[in-house]
């Protein structure tokens, strides 16, 4: 017997345009709340780069009428929260004992209707100086951690929104004024460009009323026009970083469907036939038979107004980057061709249907219940599409994935980057152009 | 009606909730089973967790416990490694080891329909392991290359040298992958001895949650891991790490692992502190969480949201069944490296003294840590890793539901108690990977002796 896979809810939409979500699950007496703001990094200018994030810090510093920080009171009622920022959408958590649920929904509340009276320069220097030291951290300061920015930068145009990073541009975030940020609150933070999911151990009727009690008088704006912008890249283009790394890694992205498009769902399972794990063609020939390379991984960047796929290994010592390459060009050539096997749909298919079972285990955080309801919500206008994205993966074929590497891992349409240590570019792909980031 | 905003709404009753009820089992082959009922999604979570971790390697074999946790989805009876992974990938299967200071968990997930499956061929797997010479070869060589890349990689820079700084002669002082020399000189006899000694049914306790009654799930166990026999030769068991003394008084020490250039310096800073076994667990839990356990703690917020040195500072106490250290952990920018070992340094004597915890970071610690306590609970895969810590540390299927009342109970004169006699900034050991031309002379002028400066990864 296999038991249905779906996410049952409600949802009805305030007056003043805010949507509302809400599922029940009684198991644990833990409500989640989760609000999105459909703004993220795509919504910048560039030289302007790094605000969204460095915004969603502010929200944390405190409100008008709560004016300190706000973790204090929600860990002392035994909440967990967070929040993050990414291209597309901006989300704000917490997961209260059903005891503090007033309290999360009148600080979310007091964040979204009047921030900006608690914001001062003062606290505006201090998140400044967090996100330098996020950024030094997460990517300075890592291995290998500049080449998402070398990659955006090659895929996407420099007036394309997707051809920065979330995380802004070091000179952007040191010229960044006090005074944008009332502009960006006004624009994007009000209840016509959010979305809010409760799930956990509440009434569904209670739910919508205290929804309507916190929110239901705070002013609308216009909601922001969608961006619109196109990429592709016309030629093969080969990079090369040099690094402080030990071994050099090759990455190679393409253009793919944005995230739920036709061949959207393909390209997430053909990464997986093609890199992840034992069986996967890739890892099976370059790490596990011929052991040219550590590691090889696949990912399809799913992303609202155009995805990328991509793919990277790193060398194993005193092998190349060109044979790894070429190998993993005629892995490709050969799907391309014969499409994958039957055996390789099943088991692709049985690992989507488990996955999606999985994500149904917790109410809130990132990736929980509420969360997955906000983005079918906000990306689609359809928070009913849980078990219409299984269907996705269930209505592929060989044939769909197949077209799908026919159609977007085409070689001559694809950036080629290799990060290599440093002093030592010669053992990148050959026709490499050096390429810097910073 | 409208919201009052003069003040934020007051609390309700704290919410009931009933915690997982354990049921005891123990197999003819000396397999100890917890099977824990979890409702909801039908997912299955199996735990086994086998004596002997890292703290298990014979000298100058470290890594061997790894590697040979390792070999378990490398191949079994006619399976090779990647049949292996082609069956769990079938049933959906979520396949995880770790391999901590006193045991190695193996962690399954499926779904509940797949858990007859998916338990036999962790069985499988477990208990008669192909342990062949290419397989062999060909992981140690990955672990190798990994150990090589982990030298770019300042928190598993700072993570290696810090605990030979701490366990300078002791079972507990390396990492579970082990050192370049080390992993070299394993040769796969010695990881089938080391199965063959540490892999046995007596050795092990095995947790099983999920959406079944408990009749099925030991059903499950039964059917996978009942015929399972170990060795009746006992070869070299290795002996329990815990009952190595360590010396909890190495005095304090400044170190650097040079990194040029480097944008920020990891931050270590600590010593050996305590054994989870201590009467003395809920005060220095709540302890930690006013220092530097969470968001809102005096460490957090002094390096983040007053000086903005840093994403974020935690300190934790690395619970083991010997004696485990307390440590702070952050990533600093460089400018601000020795400010940040002198605030760390002097946030911790407070605590021991001069500023006691107050009356506000008790309540908010306490409530923190107990009102948010049933929300570990909510997946299969959490209460059986939470069961398996119970059997890790000998403690009671009563556990959970005392942890509440025992943190509630702690004092503000219980904190500032433990603080003296767990915490001692003149024994710290401060340890920065980090920019040496950039640091060297502000680190020395902060009084804690000489600069030690450390090999490379």
């Amino acid at each position: 017997m296999t038991t249905a896979i779906e996410l049952p809810h409600a949802k009805r939409t305030l007056a003043n345009g805010l949507d509302v979500l809400v599922h029940e699950d009684r198991r644990v007496p833990i409500v989640a709340v989760n609000l999105w703001y459909h703004v993220g990094s795509k919504n910048e200018h560039s030289g302007r780069t790094g605000f969204a994030h460095l915004f969603e810090h502010l929200m944390f510093e405190g409100s008008q009428h709560y004016d300190g920080g706000y973790f204090a009171p929600l860990q002392q009622a035994g909440a967990l929260l967070n929040g993050s920022t990414n291209t597309d959408r901006t989300n704000y958590w917490e997961v209260v004992p059903t005891s503090a649920l007033d309290l999360a929904l009148w600080m979310e509340s007091d964040r979204m209707g009047y921030l900006l009276p608690a914001l001062t320069p003062e606290r505006f220097e201090t998140q400044r100086g967090v996100v330098l030291n996020e950024r030094r951290q997460n990517y300075e300061n890592r291995p290998y951690g500049m080449a998402l920015m070398a990659l955006s930068e090659a895929l996407f145009p420099p007036e394309h929104p997707y051809h920065w990073l979330t995380i802004g541009a070091v000179d952007d975030l040191r010229a960044m004024e006090f005074e944008d940020v009332r502009a960006f609150f006004r624009t994007y933070y009000h209840p016509a460009n959010a979305s809010l999911a409760l799930a956990g151990d509440i009434d569904t009727e209670r739910a919508f009323a205290l929804a309507e009690q916190y929110f239901g008088d705070i002013p609308p704006a216009d909601k922001p026009q969608p961006v619109a912008a196109s990429a592709s890249v016309p030629r093969e283009i080969r990079l090369v970083l040099e690094d402080r790394v030990e071994l050099p890694r090759v990455y190679i992205a393409w253009h793919s469907p944005a995230m739920f498009a036709e061949g959207d769902a393909e390209a997430d399972l053909l990464a997986d036939l093609l890199a992840n794990g034992k069986t996967s063609r890739l890892y099976r020939t370059l790490v596990y038979d011929k052991r040219l390379a550590l590691d090889v991984s696949a990912y399809q960047h799913s992303r609202e107004i155009g995805s990328f796929f991509l793919l990277a290994s790193t060398a194993a010592p005193g092998q190349s980057l060109s044979e790894i390459a070429a190998i993993i060009d005629e892995r490709i050539q050969t799907l391309a061709e014969e499409g994958p096997t039957d055996a390789e749909m099943e088991r692709g298919l049985a690992q989507a249907e488990a996955h999606f079972m999985y994500r149904l285990q917790t109410v809130g955080g990132f990736g929980g219940k509420s969360d997955q309801l906000n983005a079918y919500n906000v990306f689609r206008g359809d928070p009913d599409f849980f078990a219409g994205d299984l269907e996705r993966y269930r209505r592929a074929t060989p044939l769909t994935v197949r077209n799908a590497v026919r159609m977007y891992l085409a070689f001559d349409r694809r950036v080629l980057l290799s990060i290599v240590p440093r002093g030592q570019a010669a053992l990148a792909l050959p026709g490499s152009e050096p390429v810097t980031v910073s | 009606m409208a919201v009052d905003r003069s003040r934020l709404p007051a609390l309700a009753a704290d919410p009931q909730f009933t915690f997982p009820q354990i049921v005891r089992h123990e197999l003819a082959n000396g397999l100890k089973i917890r099977t824990v009922e979890h409702q909801g999604v039908p997912v299955v979570t199996l735990v086994m967790q086998i004596d002997g971790g890292l703290g298990a390697d014979p000298p100058e074999c470290e890594g061997l416990a790894s590697l040979t946790a390792d070999m378990v989805d490398e191949g079994t009876g006619s399976l090779s490694a990647i049949d292996v992974s082609d069956a769990l990938a079938r049933i959906g299967g979520e396949y995880d080891v770790e391999v901590g200071a006193d045991v190695t968990m193996f962690t399954l997930t499926t779904l509940a329909r797949f858990a007859d499956r998916g338990a036999r061929l962790l069985s499988d797997m477990l208990t008669s392991p192909s342990m062949r010479d290419t397989d062999f070869e060909r992981v140690r060589k990955l672990r190798l290359d990994r150990l090589r890349q982990l030298k770019d990689l300042p928190p598993a820079v700072a993570e290696r040298a810090f605990l030979e700084l701490l366990y300078p002669s002791h079972p507990y002082g390396h990492l579970a992958i082990g050192g370049d020399a080390s992993l070299r000189a394993l040769t796969l006899d010695d990881a089938v001895r080391f199965h063959a000694s540490t892999f046995l049914p007596w050795r092990a306790t095995l947790v099983v949650a999920g959406a079944m009654p408990h009749d099925e799930l030991l059903a499950v166990a039964r059917n996978a891991f009942g015929k399972w026999t170990g060795e009746e030769r006992l070869l070299n068991v290795p002996s329990a790490a815990a009952h190595v003394t360590a010396d909890a008084n190495a005095s304090a020490c400044l170190a650097i692992v040079p990194r040029d250039g480097a944008a920020q310096s990891e931050l270590r800073i600590g010593h050996l502190s305590a054994r989870r076994d201590t009467p003395d667990y809920a005060p220095l839990v709540v302890m930690n969480a006013i220092l530097g356990g969470q968001f809102v703690s005096r460490i957090n917020l002094k390096l983040r949201e007053e000086k903005a040195f840093t994403y974020g500072a935690r300190t934790g106490f690395d619970w083991r069944r010997g004696l485990g250290p307390f440590s702070v952990q952050t990533s600093v920018h460089t400018a601000a490296t020795a400010e940040s070992i002198a605030d760390t340094l002097q946030e911790i004597a407070g605590l021991r003294g001069p500023r006691p915890a107050t009356p506000q970071e008790m309540s908010l610690a306490q409530a923190s840590l107990t009102r948010g306590y049933p929300r570990n609970f909510e997946t299969a895969g959490q209460v059986a890793r939470s069961v398996a810590q119970l059997a890790l540390f000998g403690l009671p299927d009563t556990y959970f539901a005392e942890f509440v009342p025992k943190v509630n109970a702690v004092t503000a004169d219980d904190v500032t108690r433990v603080a003296q006699n767990y915490l001692d900034p003149s024994r710290a050991i401060a340890l920065v990977v980090g920019d040496r031309k950039v640091t060297e002379e502000s680190l020395v002028q902060l009084g804690l002796g000489e600069l030690h400066v450390l090999p490379p990864g």
